[in-house]
């Protein structure tokens, strides 16, 4: 199956092994990985803060630029940007030109996790990493996307790890995309009910879907010196 | 009373972090509702099509308002309801100041009732001389305290029993105590004499039948039960939003409400109210006073997006679940009404120009929207305000910013130089300095996945 890879500005800029991970793993599952090199941003910093006239341009831009990929499915290591892309049809409720090509861009687009389990039948990637790990599911992906046993199913065949789950792995991590630096205090609240389930739990990485969560995550655990690590779930699969 | 206000938000919201004992009564009781609201819905399999079904009936009244509200009207005043309209709380307030002042009413009764603490009937009523008592638990605590609820189903959610055991030896002079038993005993007493004494009572509204005219108020403690029998006089406020068309639709409501709210199958009470007594031979007041307000409601539901609101039946779920709320209490929003049904609710009523922090004050997890029992969008209801008022009251460099943002994300070239953009949007923002106060910052890859991607 041919795939268009849209690997987000934060990975791109921030967390690049993450889209060489998932590039990794779909390319062993068998799918040939295209990228389109004039991709930027899904538009969910603008269309988050209130600014949709902005929100719609860049999103037009990505509509125009992946409409054109031969590719059956459009891949993000991302819930969250993923869940964007599925909510541009609100951006251009009303618009003749715009709504349908949204839709058509949107049905296209699958989040990494969810797209290797319920579209490939993929439950087993054959990966392998030794040690004990948690799942945190970030916010868009299980309440927007209703991926939930999907990232688990793929950590449980990971061959020498132990998952265990964590109190409460689906709150909040905090982030919220500007709502973590309008609201710093808060947000780092929020945070560390999650940094204390994590510690509870006694694992060595966190795993997760969302480069924004574990940025969120791993932040604060080095910042308070713990030995946890985070990893994305893509750069899990691709150890082997 | 100390009323913080919703513009300062962000400095109450610090407050409360620094609170310890407020934290740690939040957690508790957040955790306890939170939990039993989880396993009350799971022991009805139904769940998805109970909330369905309610949502379903909310919109069909919403879409006929005018026709049930009428409809509700001519059948409480058939049984000998007096149906007074209000177009604002100022209305509300005079309305019920002149019934109580007509009628020499010295002391008024009160069950807890959130659409009177948005019109602040109390501050009203004192105004004009008369005693208003409190007489729900909570609302009762936090009369003493002067201060404001700080959650819609629990209003002294924000207390420890320690600090209740204080205020009732400071304000009752019972030997201090912090056990609970005891503390509501002494409550109870106190209040008995005050319902024994009261003119008038007034009490909430949950769901107002237009079919029959009835008015169902449901509740644990039986103040509500006392409150709506004992006075000869009982004024019943509601916002317009409470009425549901048949009495066949209320199955649905009882079963979702009791659950969302305390994790309870049923409350201890249902009240049904439907008119005056038929004889003067029969109990209860003699009179029955319906009012309905407005209140900017009737603005909400002309927004094709933001009428979801309006089918909010204040359970208080989404205050429980929001991550939010858990940090900061309910105080931190400056508002009758807090949590993420506040920060929705709160502009629309009050205008955006002091209440525009709040759309903001979320990490849209979504939780809120998983608890609603009526299924209210409040991610999709909080973008769109944000949407409302970002353009108008975003500061000239945060809109700048983004301007600059979209310019950059349309183009290859200008995404190129994103560090720049990236700078640009870190000294406007100080995105740099909020996030490292607390966290590291992973530092910015020396090469971009595109180049990556070019490499190969």
């Amino acid at each position: 199956m041919k795939v268009a890879l849209f690997v987000t500005c934060l990975v791109d800029q921030m967390w690049t092994s993450i889209g060489v991970s998932s590039v990794e793993v779909l390319r062993r599952v068998g799918c040939e990985v295209e990228f389109d090199k004039r991709q930027t941003c899904c538009a969910q910093p603008a269309y988050n803060t209130g600014y949709l006239d902005e929100a719609r341009k860049v999103a037009q831009r990505f509509i125009s630029i992946f409409e054109e990929s031969k590719a059956n499915a459009i891949i993000s290591p991302s819930g969250s940007c993923t869940a964007m892309v599925r909510h541009y049809p609100q951006l251009f409720a009303g618009d003749a030109e715009w709504l349908p090509r949204a839709q058509s861009v949107a049905r296209k687009t699958h989040e990494l996790s969810s797209f290797l389990v319920r579209v490939l039948k993929k439950e087993d990637v054959g990966a392998s990493w030794n040690g004990r790990l948690t799942w945190h599911d970030a916010c868009h992906g299980l309440r927007d996307l209703g991926v939930r046993s999907e990232p688990r199913t793929l950590i449980r065949n990971v061959r020498g790890a132990e998952f265990v789950e964590m109190d409460h792995a689906d709150a909040c991590c905090g982030f919220g995309g500007t709502f973590s630096v309008k609201y710093p205090e808060i947000s780092v609240a929020i945070l560390d009910q999650k940094i204390d389930a994590i510690e509870r739990a006694g694992v060595q990485a966190v795993v997760s879907g969302d480069a924004s969560c574990l940025m969120q995550i791993g932040g604060r655990l080095s910042r308070q010196g713990s030995k946890v690590k985070v990893m994305h779930l893509a750069e899990l699969l691709s150890h082997t | 009373m100390n009323h913080l206000s919703s513009e300062t938000f962000r400095e109450n919201a610090k407050a409360a972090l620094a609170d310890t004992h407020l934290r740690g009564a939040l957690k508790n009781a957040t955790s306890l509702f939170g939990e039993r609201r989880k396993a009350a819905a799971a022991s009805l399999p139904n769940w998805e099509e109970l909330r369905t079904q309610a949502r379903a009936i909310k919109d069909e009244v919403l879409w006929h308002l005018d026709q049930y509200l009428e409809e509700f009207v001519s059948s409480a005043e058939a049984r000998g309801a007096q149906v007074h309209w209000a177009r604002d709380a100022a209305e509300a307030n005079s309305i019920i100041r002149t019934l109580a002042t007509e009628r020499k009413a010295h002391i008024v009764v009160k069950s807890k009732s959130m659409t009177t603490e948005e019109t602040h009937l109390n501050d009203a009523l004192e105004a004009a001389g008369v005693q208003v008592v409190e007489t729900d638990l909570g609302e009762y605590i936090i009369q003493l305290a002067h201060e404001p609820p700080s959650h819609i189903i629990a209003p002294a959610i924000h207390k420890t029993r320690g600090q209740i055991g204080a205020l009732f030896t400071a304000e009752l002079g019972m030997p201090p105590t912090d056990d609970v038993d005891q503390l509501t005993s002494t409550a109870r007493a106190t209040l008995r004499d005050r319902f024994a004494a009261a003119d008038l009572g007034i009490s909430g509204v949950n769901f107002a039948i237009a079919e029959t005219g009835t008015i169902v108020i449901v509740e644990n403690e039986g103040n509500i039960r006392l409150t709506t029998s004992v006075p000869r006089i009982h004024i019943a406020v509601m916002g317009i939003e409470k009425v549901i068309p048949r009495l066949a639709d209320l199955d649905v409501f009882l079963k979702l409400l009791p659950r969302s709210g305390t994790g309870q199958r049923l409350t201890t009470y249902q009240s049904f109210i439907t008119g005056t007594k038929r004889s003067a031979t029969d109990e209860g007041p003699d009179e029955l006073h319906i009012v309905l307000l407005d209140n900017g409601r009737s603005r909400m539901l002309a927004h094709p997006v933001t009428r979801q609101s309006l089918a909010c039946i204040r359970c208080g779920a989404c205050l429980n679940a929001c991550p939010v709320y858990q940090q900061v209490g309910g105080h931190a929003y400056g508002s009758v009404y807090p949590g993420p049904i506040g920060a929705v609710i709160t502009p629309q009523l009050m205008g955006i120009e002091k209440t525009a922090q709040l759309p903001f004050a979320s990490s849209l997890c979504g939780a809120c929207r998983e608890v609603c029992p009526v299924k209210i969008d409040i991610p999709r209801l909080l973008l769109h305000l944000r949407g409302e008022i970002s353009p108008r009251k975003g500061s000239m460099a945060e809109r700048l910013a983004f301007k600059l943002w979209a310019l950059a994300m349309t183009s290859a070239a200008l995404y190129k130089l994103s560090a720049t953009a990236g700078r640009l949007l870190q000294r406007v923002v100080p995105v740099s300095r909020a996030w490292t106060n607390g966290r590291d910052l992973r530092p910015i890859e020396s090469r971009s996945f595109h180049d990556l991607w070019s490499d190969e």
